[in-house]
């Protein structure tokens, strides 16, 4: 016999229960993917507040279909293995319809499986090293066709650079962005004397020797340049040393992808000015979307130093895409959605328009800028039209044979031309 | 038709930029690319206006802007912090401008390289000695032939002879990039060869293989490789002994706390994280307030980030540490909880990014001591890292608080009997370490990352000069830290950074299987309390 005090207890739970679910029908959830502590927080904390900016703006224009947008934001520490856990929950507890968010490849690549078995959908922001292409991702930073490649393009035409430096942190975007790079280098005719390349742990903190290595390298009488794939943390003490060396741009100018405004917002950049870094959007670009861009974004951080970069741009059109696929679909359900993608164009803040191929990568502009004494970047070249992410790169030999394409009735994320066959590896 | 000439002529009339004046050319500047900014540029230079030196100079440095409001040409200065307008022409101020205002001249490496060589030529008869040696150097690097008449007269005219050798060596450059005869070209090689460094190095080489220079180039070249060689086991032996100060700074406060006290404190490195931020903290001080004092501002920085390192560190001793003295895995486990808090308090605080600490004048640059480029900075945090030793040392031995501590690691209970309150002391110790890693913080924000993670780079590393040197022994950490990054610095060259330091922890690993108390080993009833 129950009695009634705990009926009643009882009765006003489930009341109270009912009242959440039918609250969560009338949002869409959106769950946010990004360390808030550990190694990466310095890098992915700043996406976490630009997701929460997108979905302010978007509900007070309405939300999406008239439903409010609600963000949830779990912390998965900078861990890798704990980025599946945190997506797990993100899909199967919270219910979100989309998840936006990672940072590094090898988060990436621990929460793939899970998006695939729970078939959910990621924007993934950052620049990457391609060789990959999942029906459940869409990949809104560069591939390296879309970034490192534009790069040497321009230090061999307009600076007439003929010995590389490949310098990079050791780990696999590194490894793979420098395989595709000296493959491409080769092809365009450099001899492999005239390559060197160069691997650190994480977090390097004494470059005397690379330095002064690089120094050495570059005084053969053939104008030289380094291209540094060296990861955020180590690069404030390699910058450091380079300017204390006394390596000036103008004579060895170091070209990054991983260095963006944040970055160096921790260095004093007038030893540094004239360095170079490609990416798609620079926060100097003048275009009114990025002004407004960037007022919103101050506005809402409330602080008028803060800085916006590419990640941010990235999860700038991800979102606007995903808004403009849910409302042609009409739902939020994963199948719907991933088919709507596939060819939506929305507006990046460079001033053009950038669209979603059937491969899950986007069109961006490349754009080469110089680092200027006030820690931002000056465009110096850019590509004249909008360059398609290549998931495969055409310059490794076992990927170049491979392409995706997620539209039926191909539908197949690595299909092999040769055989014929989806499912071709690349390994 | 005969208007289609007209235009023509006129056009043809136009093209002769020599013929414009400075002010019609500097109008120019912003028009066109990259490089039709350096034909005006060089055209400026040729006017002979006394402006041009200052108006490239500025162009150079990305200070040159067109006003919007009025198309004219103005530099743009940073007065007490306020962006202020100064025309270009005559110098007069145009008044405050705002984001927006005018628009930025842009230069490109390849336009500021063409602006140095200019401005090297002009700067050639310069009054100041210094700036002609800057000249020089200029000229040195472009190596155009159209130079050798002005570097002639330059070399005539100089009076000092360091300066003339620079003139010679850029002379020489010239000479080879020219069409002069064999002979010529062969003194120009002799010259660039009695100069033997990389520079020397990178120009004989382009021209190795002209047939009529190539056996004295080759002659050469191998000669500069030889004693470049030599010097190369200096420079590797000062980066190791530079590598190893950060290492011993890094290591020494955990010297006593680990070492002497036996606390596994894996807090350390947030210590040291705390040592930088106070740094940073009394640079924003500095610059917003006493803009004058920033040269200084590591000194201040020093004591400031000593006490906070200091009693952050007494406070974990009195709060957790000293509840649990003999069981080491609790220490760890909670020691390493402490830094978890402080780093997230660190990030809450002054957020995930990196923060901006200046290095002070005296700490950037670097000098050339023979073959060998020493860089201000390391060669500072090398001398405060064996002050920090010394002084430690002497207040280790010579106060009486030293000897208090000594007493107390020794044997606890006697020197309790002696009337030593050692929970005070053993404060004192643990916080005297702790302002020890702070001490060290103030070095690393002047070459690492002034970040939350700052500490997590240097932990490992500290615990593996300690356990090397020998716990327990000051010295032992100062050989240790110092073996160690010579090793390190030896193995880098022939193995990559990332086998490197996989190597030096491979041998560490098999030195403590050897002798497990490590270099320094202390001997004596004192090792088995």
């Amino acid at each position: 016999m129950m009695n009634p005090k705990k009926l009643a207890l009882g009765l006003g739970l489930t009341a109270s229960l009912m009242a959440t679910t039918a609250l969560s029908q009338e949002t869409i959830k959106v769950g946010i993917l990004h360390s808030l502590s550990g190694t990466m927080a310095i890098s992915e904390t700043t996406l976490k507040d630009v997701m929460l900016m997108l979905i302010e703006e978007q509900n007070k224009k309405g939300g999406i279909n008239g439903m409010m947008l609600e963000p949830v934001v779990v912390d998965p520490a900078s861990d890798w293995p704990l980025f599946a856990e945190k997506a797990r929950e993100l899909i199967e507890g919270e219910g979100v319809d989309v998840v936006f968010g990672c940072w590094t490849s090898v988060s990436r690549k621990s929460v793939l499986p899970v998006f695939e078995e729970l078939n959910s959908i990621l924007f993934y922001p950052v620049q990457y090293e391609g060789e990959e292409s999942q029906r459940n991702v869409f990949y809104t930073g560069a591939a390296p066709n879309q970034q490192a490649i534009p790069a040497v393009d321009y230090l061999m035409n307009e600076e007439g650079v003929e010995r590389w430096v490949l310098a990079g942190t050791d780990y696999v975007y590194p490894r793979t962005t420098n395989k595709i790079l000296e493959a491409y280098l080769m092809s365009k005719g450099v001899s492999a004397d005239d390559i060197m390349i160069n691997y650190t742990p994480f977090g390097h903190s004494d470059w005397q020797t690379i330095v002064s290595d690089i120094k050495a390298f570059g005084s053969e009488g053939l104008k030289t340049a380094v291209v540094s794939t060296i990861n955020g943390d180590a690069n404030v003490p390699f910058y450091k040393e380079l300017a204390n060396q006394g390596i000036d741009a103008a004579d060895i100018p170091v070209v990054a992808f991983s260095v963006g405004e944040e970055e160096l917002a921790g260095l004093d950049t007038g030893p540094l000015v004239g360095h170079l870094a490609a990416w798609n959007y620079f926060m100097s670009v003048d275009s009114p979307e990025n002004d407004e861009f960037i007022e919103t974004w101050q506005a809402f951080i409330g602080d008028e130093d803060r800085v916006t970069n590419d990640p941010m741009e990235a999860h700038y059109i991800g979102f606007n895409m995903w808004v403009k696929a849910v409302e042609a679909a009409g739902t939020t359900d994963a199948d719907a959605v991933i088919d709507a993608l596939i060819g939506v164009s929305v507006p990046n803040l460079t001033g053009g328009y950038s669209s979603m191929g059937a491969n899950h990568h986007i069109t961006k502009p490349v754009l080469v800028g110089e680092i200027q004494d006030d820690g931002q970047f000056d465009v110096v070249w850019e590509t004249t039209g909008l360059v398609l992410g290549d998931e495969w790169s055409d310059y490794l030999p076992e990927s170049a044979k491979l392409i995706s394409d997620w539209r039926a009735p191909l539908s197949c994320g690595n299909f092999n031309v040769e055989t014929g066959e989806c499912g071709g590896s690349a390994e | 038709m005969r208007k289609f000439l007209l235009t023509i002529l006129f056009l043809l009339a136009a093209l002769p930029l020599r013929a414009q004046s400075f002010e019609e050319l500097l109008l120019q500047l912003p028009e066109g690319s990259y490089s039709d900014r350096a034909a005006v540029a060089a055209a400026i230079a040729a006017t002979g206006d006394d402006r041009a030196a200052g108006v490239l100079e500025v162009l150079a440095e990305g200070n040159l802007h067109i006003l919007k409001s009025d198309g004219s040409i103005v530099e743009i200065r940073d007065v007490n912090g306020d962006d202020i307008a100064f025309s270009a022409l005559d110098g007069t101020e145009v008044g405050e401008i705002g984001r927006g205002d005018t628009d930025k001249i842009k230069v490109n490496n390849g336009l500021r390289r063409d602006l140095r060589a200019l401005l090297g030529s002009m700067s050639l008869l310069n009054a100041d000695p210094n700036k002609r040696a800057e000249a020089a150097q200029a000229v040195f690097k472009d190596g155009d032939p159209g130079q050798i008449e002005l570097l002639d007269s330059a070399i005539a005219a100089e009076t000092e002879a360091w300066v003339a050798d620079l003139m010679q060596e850029a002379r020489a450059v010239a000479v080879l990039n020219s069409d002069m005869d064999t002979e010529a070209k062969l003194a120009a090689v002799k010259v660039l060869a009695d100069r033997g460094d990389q520079d020397a190095k990178g120009v004989l080489s382009q021209f190795a293989n002209d047939e009529a220079l190539a056996l004295p180039i080759a002659t050469a070249l191998s000669q500069i490789e030889r004693t470049q060689q030599l010097w190369q086991v200096g420079q590797n032996v000062w980066y190791g002994l530079s590598l190893g100060s950060v290492l011993l700074l890094a290591a020494i406060g955990l010297a006593i706390t680990f070492g002497v006290m036996g606390v596994i404190n894996m807090a350390h490195g947030e210590l040291v994280m705390l040592g930088a931020y106070s740094t940073f903290f009394v640079q924003e001080l500095i610059r917003n307030n006493a803009a004058w004092l920033f040269d200084y501002s590591l000194l201040i920085a020093a004591p400031v980030a000593f006490l906070v390192a200091g009693s952050v560190g007494i406070g974990i001793e009195r709060g957790i540490v000293r509840h649990l003295y003999g069981r080491p895995l609790e220490t760890l486990l909670a020691t390493w909880g402490v830094s978890l808090i402080l780093q997230q308090t660190v990030r809450s605080i002054f957020g995930p990014n990196n923060r901006e600490v200046g290095n002070p004048e005296w700490m950037s640059g670097a000098f050339e001591l023979g073959g060998l480029t020493i860089t201000y900075g390391r060669m500072w945090i090398l001398i405060f890292a064996l002050v920090v030793f010394a002084g430690l040392m002497l207040l280790l031995k010579k106060t009486a608080m030293g000897l208090q501590m000594r007493a107390v690691t020794q044997n606890r209970e006697m020197a309790a009997n002696m009337g030593i309150r050692t929970g005070r002391v053993d404060a004192l110790t643990f916080g005297l370490g702790a302002g020890i890693a702070g001490l060290a913080g103030v070095a690393l924000s002047q070459i690492d990352n002034v970040s939350p993670n700052l500490g997590q780079s240097y932990i490992v590393d500290s615990f593996m000069v300690v356990v090397f040197g020998g716990a327990g022994n000051l010295w032992g950490a100062l050989a240790g830290a110092f073996s160690l990054g010579v090793a390190n610095k030896f193995l880098e060259p022939f193995t990559g950074a990332v086998l490197g330091k996989i190597l030096v922890l491979v041998f560490i690993i098999l030195f403590i299987q050897k002798r497990p108390r490590g270099l320094f080993a202390l001997k004596g009833r004192a090792v088995e309390a």
